[in-house]
């Protein structure tokens, strides 16, 4: 069983933030003070400027450098936007608040301030984790939640109101929503010895009515498709604070592979941010190879699939395992795809029964 | 065979056989012609005596005359110079009697204007006309009368004098017409406005028959230097007119017959022209032969030299009136002026102004909006196929950064001691060459304008938003990491915004 952890890394990491943002205010207060126009420079998160980076298996900025000034007329209006989201942020942070990107877009008018769009507010908060190098969830800023966990997991609660209170994650068997109180609660103790993230509800929904958790001692997360970025920083926590291996289950197609991808390595978009991936994840189905290997039910490739794969051929992150190029090699030789629901044409529990615990054992 | 029968009809039988001609082409023309003509006359009236005019018109119901027609009595009041009494009668009950056959601009042309609306009321009411006269002089004639159409001779029905204790000046012509003035109303009421856009010096009041007032206020008392008679200027002449000279001419030799007859030609000119069309000097103009008279004009038609018609026979508004013409009745937000040098076709001198005008209370109609004037009367019908509007529409407008859809009105005043009309209705200007050049020249000179101040104030927007944008961020930016930074005072940042303003300034410098 796993041990408590030492009570930081939430409380820590809050502190760390709400430190950088009120710097961040002080850097341009003092800029001001001084008389001079602010100015903040951030790595570039132009295209050019993003590379794969082996030693810490995820996607960086380069050394190309943006200046924001507010002595550029271009600059101000985003320079002051993004003060105010710094501010905007430090405010929810400290007072334990959580707030959406569209909330975001609309509190900016309480302070008088407009963005164009949606996409120029989310900008401004992409700028923000790209200064600071938080991301916009240590900031109190979450997106839709539609992600899940089930398994037995104990967790305190840090959120206002709920502070030291602590749950089981087996305690709803529907599985308990990876949301910003959960995101923040500190990992109490639990019995699992592995993680098993499933791209698809229906099958999450299975592997809790089939025991999986208690059967394979696991942890289950549902990532509902790509998974969100709490969710990604959540799956890198049980990985690193609990030392629980991670095993990803995702449809037998390239988005599926990629969903699994991004858990592993990142995504590109996030190249400014750190923490969200798990590097030893595992991609443990379905592969092309289990499609043939199982002779699963499929449907063919179809053109805009075939166009993904060959993308992927090209990653980088695609290079790190021979695994990655095997399962691309044998999609497009097969040109087939398979959901994991393909496995009920053997009955609904030949999943767990047969195919889960087999490819454990695999990937292991 | 059949027999063809030969009479001679009077001039009022003419007009009243073929009305059209002078615009009183059915009802709701008819009522738009009377008031223009008497209004035109009543604005010449003062302005002979230099008077800025105050004009007065009444138009009110008096009853159905068929379905779609009523009878309506027509007052025009002004402050002109006045009608000798015994000139009265035949002022306004002969038809083609007037004042206005010598070469000078004039509004009318005709001699038929007021006469005519009497004569179109007479004929459509049987009622008769009743003139109010003085010349300012002790006493106020009245004059009640019809005119004789067969005998173009007016009838006196009854007259009265009045004592003219308050030294009253002006005349009241007072008659009744058949019309529809629900037809005419949009365009007199654009007359109205249109005729005190060119002159910003009258007061005109209209009433009309459901008792509405209109008044267009004048903004100033200067008025246009009034015209002077001249002489025909050598490109002008035909044969026809060089017979006339030389039978009254008292000249007894060339050099002294092209002195005194022609206008702009002076000792040296008259030399160098005798020179170059190799005549002599001494010779009488009495003993030319008619070859030699052609040969004339062919010689005075190509030398080169002659000085263009100078500018004293016209009346043009002036670029000052014009503009204030403009301010006070489209109120825009800004109005360019130009008034083209005097120029001539076929001898007759012209003279064109133009008026651009930009935004302000100008609407934006996807279309230049355009007022054409001529001798200071406004041209409402028929614009399609006027010559400016065609050049208007022919110009490239986006050289000048100008496009149809903004909201842009276009004046073009065109004064000639001939105004080259191209129908008798006078509603139009026809496109010759020499007309049709100097309205282009003229138009890409305002466009010129237009486009400086287009693109000056694009300018000064262009810094007046640059300013704006670091007035309005700046404070945020220090007031928003105040707090953030937690502290109490937030920094002081006027430095920095008169830096912006300071550097904005420099670049508005004109």
């Amino acid at each position: 069983m796993a041990q408590k952890k030492q009570r930081s890394s939430i409380l820590e990491r809050k502190k760390e933030v709400l430190e950088s943002l009120s710097g961040l205010g002080g850097k341009i207060y003092d800029q001001l003070d001084n008389g001079t126009f602010p100015s903040i420079t951030m790595p570039s998160r132009s295209t050019e400027n993003i590379y794969y980076d082996p030693q810490v298996r995820q996607f960086i900025l380069g050394d190309r450098k943006v200046k924001r000034s507010a002595r550029n007329i271009r600059h101000v209006k985003p320079f002051a936007q993004l003060t105010w989201a710094a501010l905007f942020s430090n405010e929810l942070t400290s007072q334990c608040k959580t707030s959406t990107l569209r909330d975001v877009y609309y509190s900016a008018q309480a302070y008088e301030m407009t963005f164009k769009d949606q996409q120029e507010s989310n900008n401004i908060v992409t700028d923000l984790e790209t200064i600071l190098g938080f991301s916009r969830e240590d900031f109190s800023i979450f997106p839709e939640e539609r992600s899940a966990i089930f398994g037995d997991l104990t967790i305190e609660y840090t959120v206002p109101g709920y502070e030291g209170r602590t749950m089981n994650l087996t305690s709803h068997p529907d599985g308990v929503m990876i949301g910003p109180a959960l995101t923040s609660s500190e990992f109490v103790k639990t019995t699992a010895d592995k993680v098993i993230a499933v791209e698809k509800g229906g099958l999450f929904t299975r592997f809790i009515e089939e025991s999986v958790h208690k059967k394979f001692n696991s942890l289950l997360v549902l990532t509902a498709g790509q998974a969100p970025r709490a969710t990604r920083h959540f799956i890198r926590r049980l990985n690193a604070e609990l030392n629980l291996p991670v095993y990803i289950f995702t449809d037998g197609d390239p988005w599926g592979m990629h969903i699994a991808m991004v858990i592993i390595s990142g995504s590109a978009n996030a190249a400014h941010l750190r923490e969200l991936n798990t590097p030893d994840a595992k991609w443990s189905g379905v592969w092309a190879t289990d499609i043939v290997n199982y002779k699963l039910p499929t449907d063919p490739l179809d053109e805009v699939d075939m166009k993904r794969l060959y993308e992927l051929q090209k990653d980088p992150r695609y290079k790190e395992d021979p695994l990655w190029q095997r399962e691309i090699k044998t999609f497009m030789k097969i040109r087939k795809k398979a959901e994991q629901e393909a496995f009920s044409r053997y009955g609904l529990t030949y999943i767990v029964d047969e195919y889960l615990p087999a490819k454990l054992e695999e990937t292991k | 065979m059949a027999q063809t029968t030969f009479e001679e009809i009077s001039a009022a039988d003419f007009f009243y056989r073929n009305r059209d001609i002078a615009g009183f082409t059915n009802p709701s023309r008819a009522i738009f012609a009377a008031v223009r003509e008497l209004v035109e006359n009543s604005l010449d009236a003062a302005e002979s005596l230099k008077t800025p005019p105050d004009v007065y018109v009444r138009l009110s119901y008096e009853g159905e005359a068929s379905a779609e027609t009523q009878i309506y009595r027509l007052r025009v009041e002004d402050n002109g110079i006045g009608i000798p009494p015994r000139h009265i009668p035949s002022a306004f009950g002969q038809v083609l009697f007037g004042s206005k056959y010598k070469l000078k601009q004039q509004r009318g042309t005709f001699g038929l204007g007021g006469k005519m609306a009497i004569l179109y009321g007479q004929i459509t009411t049987h009622q008769p006309a009743y003139i109010t006269s003085s010349t300012e002089m002790s006493k106020i004639y009245m004059y009640k009368l019809m005119i004789d159409i067969q005998r173009n001779r007016p009838l006196i029905l009854d007259r009265k004098v009045l004592i003219n204790k308050e030294q009253w000046r002006g005349t009241i012509v007072e008659f009744s017409l058949e019309g529809d003035y629900f037809r005419a109303m949009p365009k007199l009421l654009d007359y109205f406005k249109q005729t005190a856009m060119v002159n910003p010096y009258a007061n005109l009041t209209f009433v009309d028959p459901k008792g509405r007032l209109y008044r267009f206020t004048r903004v100033t008392k200067e008025m246009p230097v009034p015209p002077k008679e001249t002489k025909p200027h050598p490109y002008g002449v035909d044969v026809e007119l060089l017979q006339r000279l030389i039978q009254i001419t008292p000249s007894k030799n060339m050099l002294e017959f092209l002195k005194n007859h022609f206008h702009r030609v002076g000792e040296i000119t008259a030399h160098k022209f005798l020179e170059f069309s190799n005549l002599s000097l001494s010779k009488n103009p009495k003993k030319l032969t008619h070859e030699e008279i052609v040969r004339l004009m062919h010689m005075l038609k190509k030398y080169k030299d002659f000085l263009p018609p100078d500018a004293s026979c016209l009346s043009p508004l002036g670029e000052d009136l014009l503009k204030a013409g403009i301010l006070k009745e489209l109120k825009p937000e800004f109005v360019v002026v130009h008034q083209r040098k005097p120029a001539t076709y076929a001898g007759h001198p012209f003279i064109v102004e133009f008026g651009l005008a930009y935004g302000g209370e100008i609407p934006k109609r996807g279309n230049f909006i355009v007022y054409r004037f001529a001798n200071r009367i406004p041209l409402l019908y028929d614009e399609a196929s006027d010559v400016s509007v065609r050049v208007i529409t022919a110009m490239n407008w986006r050289r000048y950064r100008v496009n149809p859809d903004m909201p842009i009105a276009i004046l073009v005043h065109i004064c000639s001691t001939k105004v080259p009309y191209k129908t008798v209705g006078k509603e139009f200007i026809a496109g010759r060459p020499e007309v049709r050049r100097e309205i282009a020249n003229g138009l890409r000179e305002v466009a010129r304008q237009i486009q400086h101040f287009m693109s000056k104030r694009e300018h000064v927007d262009r810094e007046r938003k640059r300013l704006g944008v670091f007035s309005k961020y700046l404070p945020k930016i220090a007031q928003f990491s105040t707090r953030l930074a937690g502290k109490q005072k937030p920094p002081d940042i006027e430095k920095l915004l008169t830096s912006v303003k300071k550097y904005g300034a420099e670049e508005t410098e004109k």
